[in-house]
């Protein structure tokens, strides 16, 4: 591994940074210039993807500059394979979201528009912070920024729900926030660095009762983010938020953020030697199988179509966590490569339900039977994201939960196959279900809605499209599948920096 | 002239004090004027003790050139001349904040508000120079006194606060002189630098614990450490705006550095004297720090709120000097410092509010936002920086604080930081929900017509101190490693 | 004898602190509060001087002829508790302000009968 000094790591972080300060400053005169600055950052960062991505599949890593920001303590942003993953999913999205979050708000007119764009910006700009930093205190900081640039966002309406569930968000992040910060302070007065190194940088284990108090810290800080119930109860309460909130950032920034806070624990500061050693790492894993079935069985029982959403991606989200603690190298991948499939799969959900909003104000799933008739694209693509979030083969989520299989199947939990297989059934039957009724039923009053407007459904046919395109070619794009094998390979072997 | 200089520091404002009857009586402007000149001036030559410190070593001054450890001496430490630097700097502020508070009173009241002032600067930069214990009780003094009778101009209420402030200070003051009479009666000296070689054979002697616990009782009045708080609440909500912010920031942090001193460079820290009465303040920080949030979130007007916060921040700086490590004596400079702006900037906030709307009460803040967004984006950094987001300096003052605990495994103090930023996050966002997310329900009075959102002396030290408290988040390596690690003392490094 | 005398005088000094403390902490009057106030400080005054003591010795003015310093009592307690003394004085002084305008605010100096008109 070659580790190249260069700015391009601040280049990846700036764009969303700037246009948030710039939609501020310059959003509240004319709507069409905040707009412009998203998709001007959003299409920097398209670019900068393409640009680095085949640097650092050939083995580099791009390194920014030190900055110290408490003695012996630096601030330094680096792009691996593995921040490459998630940085990826994020800027690929963000400029989709952005199309939509356009459509969207003007359909629906919605007040507050400026703080909408710029901490929609925010959240993207500690999205890709969260991936590229290089060690535990430059992650803890990015951490912190999502969590405050996200609660505007919750709170959008401004009425006393939002204000509740707000609220309810905070106390969940901040206090988890807080005792992941306990975790890193007390790591870094243990081994004296927070840096990232690939396979764990832990060394010199004597005595390994803090070693797991600090791993357990710090997965009580990162879970709550990604959901782990019972850290989850914001997830859903959040929900309230506009749907273009609630697709990129409770289906992918945020909640993708606690899961790779996850990876970047589990791969590159402990190590699967350690971990095995200290045998933590089971607790984790029950956690995760516990939330799968869980999760799912609420699933069902919920009628508000993004409330369903929402215990859906916890269930999802816990398919990573799972990934993660089996610690092996299969597993690890599937994993990582979870988070792009179900970054796209998901966010074509909440589109859709955003779609439906628009079209027809009604949010209960009793309420929308026979919509398929009036909006056959949008439900299509909704019938397309739910197989795949079940695990059909030539959707993205096969792939994933393919590896995720064979991962649990090499380190012998068979328990967690058997939960892998319950828990895409449920999905089938809480997912596919809501596309079965809407093309089997019919209502005679859906009769005055057509097609979702074009501005909205674009987006929705692009992700809907990647979630089957991934699936047949892994690699198409920016090479997910290639960058996820990589990276596993990189942590199980413990080569590079 | 350079020897000079630490003279100058407690001179000059004690000159512009004296001359500001003279000078107010012929006209407000040149009151202004002087003032402002004088704190300038001080915080120059401050600035330059302190480099002087910094290259050279401490910086000694004779005062009427008699011999230590005869005479009077000046002792200015890296410590001490940082101290001053942020004394006499945010007096400088406070003195250009407080033009709108008195500019419609008449010559008598603005003489006397400056004239005081000047005095109750000169106080504290006193303590913080000063090298003899007697004379250190008498900057005290001038400094108490002066603070009486400014608490006072706060009207019926401000003046019972000032009585009551003035019973439980002269008794905290009366204690701290107790023990430099004992100390005197063991060591024969006033004179610190003589007194710490003297009482090293001493420290076993049964007057020391006495000496120790009435040092720690009356500088803990002083500071307004729980639970010797009682006076300070109501003199913080009851004293004008620019007064309490100064009383918050400043007043009570310089007792903590008399109290650093004393613990830390005279007396013999690790003797066991010393470690028990660090380990109950350190117990006791750490009640006050809970006990100061949850009475915060009790309240429901904006400055009562933070005179309670404040209580909870002396505990932060006794909670790391009680930790007696390096980090946890850095955590507890740097909040010295880092609350010392976040609480004037907050104050300076509270009296912008008040002077422009006449609001008191936190359910009063709805939908200020949109009239004043300067200050309610200034108000989100401090507050961000309360609650110890990343990369405020809030956050860094719990980093060293944390990592100070865990050197001593202290847990105990780790899940009481924890708790009290999350009870700091409670009473905080409670106010940015009122003034970001509700909209405004009725029509708003303006008081004061002006170009922007507040006139320019107050708007200015907001924006100043915010950035200062952004500041010394991001470069706060650099404050560390230049200023804060030559503080630390020898015995604990 | 002498040792007895002077902790019996440190023994009263105590008292004496501890007296105007209690009254500080429990005296209605305002006025009352500030004599117990004083007598505070008064018996700090009393220790500093006490601590000064010497048996056997005479002012410190030099006489003629005498150069042994035992023959001298210390003179810096009483310096510095002119100063003290000044700056009781000048509380004092500061607290008798406070009290008049509290008796034009309020027409009172009873705490209790303050506490209650400030809540009107």
């Amino acid at each position: 591994m070659d580790v190249t000094v260069s700015i391009l790591p601040y280049l990846f972080v700036l764009p969303p940074l700037i246009a948030a300060i710039l939609i501020m400053i310059t959003g509240n005169r004319n709507p069409d210039v905040r707009e412009f600055w998203t998709i001007l950052a959003g299409i920097i960062n398209f670019g900068l993807v393409f640009y680095v991505y085949r640097r650092i599949l050939d083995g580099q890593i791009l390194e920014s500059v030190h900055f110290t920001i408490v003695p012996n303590v630096s601030f330094f942003l680096k792009i691996d394979t593995t921040g490459m993953i998630f940085a990826g999913v994020a800027s690929l999205l963000w400029i989709v979201t952005s199309f939509y979050s356009i459509g969207y708000m003007r359909a629906a007119n919605k007040i507050n528009q400026t703080g909408y764009f710029a901490s929609f910006a925010m959240c993207i700009f500690a999205a890709l912070g969260i991936s590229f930093a290089g060690n535990l205190f430059t992650l803890f900081i990015f951490y912190e920024v999502l969590t405050i640039a996200t609660y505007p966002l919750v709170i959008h309406n401004r009425e006393q729900e939002h204000i509740e569930a707000g609220r309810k968000y905070l106390a969940y992040t901040l206090i988890t926030g807080q005792i992941f910060l306990v975790g890193i302070i007390w790591l870094y007065h243990l081994t004296g660095t927070t840096d990232f190194v690939a396979g764990g940088f832990i060394q010199n284990v004597d005595n390994p009762t803090p070693f797991i108090m600090i791993f357990l810290l710090m997965v009580i800080g990162a879970s709550a983010k990604a959901g782990l119930i019972p850290l989850h109860g914001w997830l859903p309460a959040a929900m309230v938020a506009p749907t273009p909130v609630s697709a990129l950032l409770h289906a992918v920034a945020v909640v993708k953020a606690g899961a790779f806070v996850l990876v970047r624990i589990i791969g590159y500061v402990f190590g699967f030697d350690l971990l095995a050693s200290l045998g933590v790492i089971d607790y984790l894993a029950w956690a995760a199988a516990f939330t799968i079935i869980i999760a799912s069985v609420i699933a069902m029982r919920q009628d508000n179509l993004k409330r369903r959403l929402a215990f859906s991606t916890i269930g999802q989200l816990s398919y990573i966590i799972l990934g993660l603690a089996l610690i092996n190298e299969q597993a690890f991948m599937g994993a990582l490569f979870h988070i792009v499939a179900h970054a796209f799969m998901k966010i074509t959900l909440f589109f859709c339900a955003g779609a439906i909003f628009i079209n027809t104000g009604y949010k209960y799933i009793s309420q929308i039977h026979g919509i398929g008739k009036q909006m056959p694209i949008t439900m299509a693509m909704f019938g397309i994201a739910s197989l795949g979030i079940s695990g059909m083969p030539f959707t993205v989520g096969f792939i994933s939960k393919w590896n995720l299989a064979l991962g649990a199947i090499a380190g012998g939990n068979y328990l967690y196959i058997f939960v892998l297989i319950a828990s895409a059934m449920l999905s089938a039957s809480y997912l596919v279900t809501v596309f079965v009724l809407a093309f089997y039923n019919k209502n005679e009053e859906f009769t005055e809605f057509r097609e979702v407007r074009k501005d909205i459904l674009i987006p929705i046919l692009i992700t809907g499209a990647m979630s089957i395109i991934l699936g047949i070619f892994p690699d198409a794009g920016p090479h997910f599948y290639e960058l996820a094998i990589r990276s596993a390979e990189i942590v199980a072997n413990g080569t590079g920096g | 002239m350079r020897d000079f200089f630490p003279a100058f520091i407690v001179i000059i404002p004690m000159t512009i004090s004296l001359l500001a009857p003279l000078v107010g009586r012929i006209s407000k402007v040149f009151l202004r004027l002087l003032t402002m000149f004088g704190f300038f001036l001080s915080v120059i030559f401050s600035a330059i003790v302190l480099r002087e410190t910094l290259t050279v070593g401490n910086v000694y001054y004779n005062f009427g050139n008699w011999e230590a450890p005869y005479g009077i001496e000046y002792v200015i430490d890296p410590l001490g001349a940082t101290i001053a630097v942020m004394v006499s700097f945010i007096a400088l502020l406070i003195v250009i904040y407080s033009r709108e508070f008195f500019k419609d009173e008449g010559w008598l009241k603005n003489a006397a508000y400056y004239s005081l002032f000047g005095l109750m600067v000169t106080g504290l930069l006193g303590m913080t120079v000063s090298g003899d214990a007697f004379n250190l009780y008498v900057f005290l003094e001038i400094s108490s006194l002066s603070t009486y009778a400014l608490i006072a101009l706060g009207g019926p209420r401000g003046t019972v606060a000032a009585f009551k402030y003035l019973l439980i200070g002269t008794v905290g003051a009366s204690l701290y002189l107790f023990s430099v009479a004992y100390l005197y009666g063991i060591t024969g000296t006033l004179n610190f630098a003589d007194m710490s070689e003297r009482i090293l054979p001493l420290m076993d002697s049964p007057a020391m614990i006495l000496i120790v616990i009435l040092l720690f009782l009356g500088l803990g009045i002083k500071m307004a450490l729980f639970p010797l708080h009682m006076w300070l609440p109501d003199a913080h909500s009851y004293a004008p705006y620019p007064l309490s912010a100064f009383m918050s920031g400043v007043l009570i942090k310089v007792p903590a550095y008399v109290m650093i001193r004393y613990y830390f460079f005279i007396f013999d820290v690790n003797h066991a004297v010393l470690q028990n009465v660090l380990q109950i303040a350190g117990i006791l920080a750490a009640i006050g720090i809970v006990y100061g949030s949850v009475m915060a979130i009790a309240q429901t007007e904006f400055k009562r709120m933070l005179a309670y916060s404040s209580v909870a921040g002396i505990g932060y700086v006794v909670m790391g000097m009680s930790m007696g490590n390096a980090y946890g004596m850095i955590g507890a400079v740097f909040h010295i410092f880092n609350h010392a702006f976040m609480k004037v900037a907050l104050f300076f906030i509270a009296g912008g509010i008040k002077q422009k709307f006449d609001h008191i009460k936190i359910d009063e803040f709805k939908g200020l936002l949109k009239k004043m967004p300067v200050s309610m984006y200034s108000f989100l950094i401090l507050a961000f920086s309360m609650i110890g987001l990343p990369p405020t300096a809030g956050f860094f003052s719990k980093w060293y604080l944390v990592n100070g605990a865990l050197q001593e495994g202290l847990w105990f103090f780790i899940v009481v930081i924890v708790v009290s930023s999350v009870l700091n996050a409670v009473y905080f966002f409670r106010i940015i929900e009122f003034a970001f997310l509700n909209k405004e329900e009725k029509e708003r009075k303006c008081k004061i017509q002006s170009r922007f959102e507040l006139p320019l002396s107050m708007l200015m030290p907001i924006v100043v101190m915010t950035l200062l408290v952004l500041a010394l988040g991001i470069f706060n390596a650099d404050f560390v490693s230049a200023i804060l690690t030559s503080v630390v003392p020898e015995v604990i490094k | 004898m002498i040792n007895f005398l002077s902790t019996l005088i440190y023994g009263l000094i105590v008292v004496m602190f501890l007296l105007g403390f209690y009254g500080i902490m429990t005296k209605n009057n305002l006025i009352k509060k500030l004599i117990a106030m004083n007598i505070m400080q008064i018996s700090i005054i009393f220790f500093f001087i006490t601590l000064g003591l010497k048996l056997d010795a005479t002012i410190p003015v030099e006489l003629p002829g005498v150069v042994n310093v035992d023959a001298y009592i210390n003179p810096l307690p009483h310096a510095l508790m002119l100063t003290a003394i000044v700056v009781s004085l000048s509380t004092t002084g500061v607290a008798l302000a406070l009290m008049i305008r509290i008796k034009n605010f309020l027409n009172t100096i009873e705490e209790d009968e303050i506490l209650r008109r400030m809540e009107e």
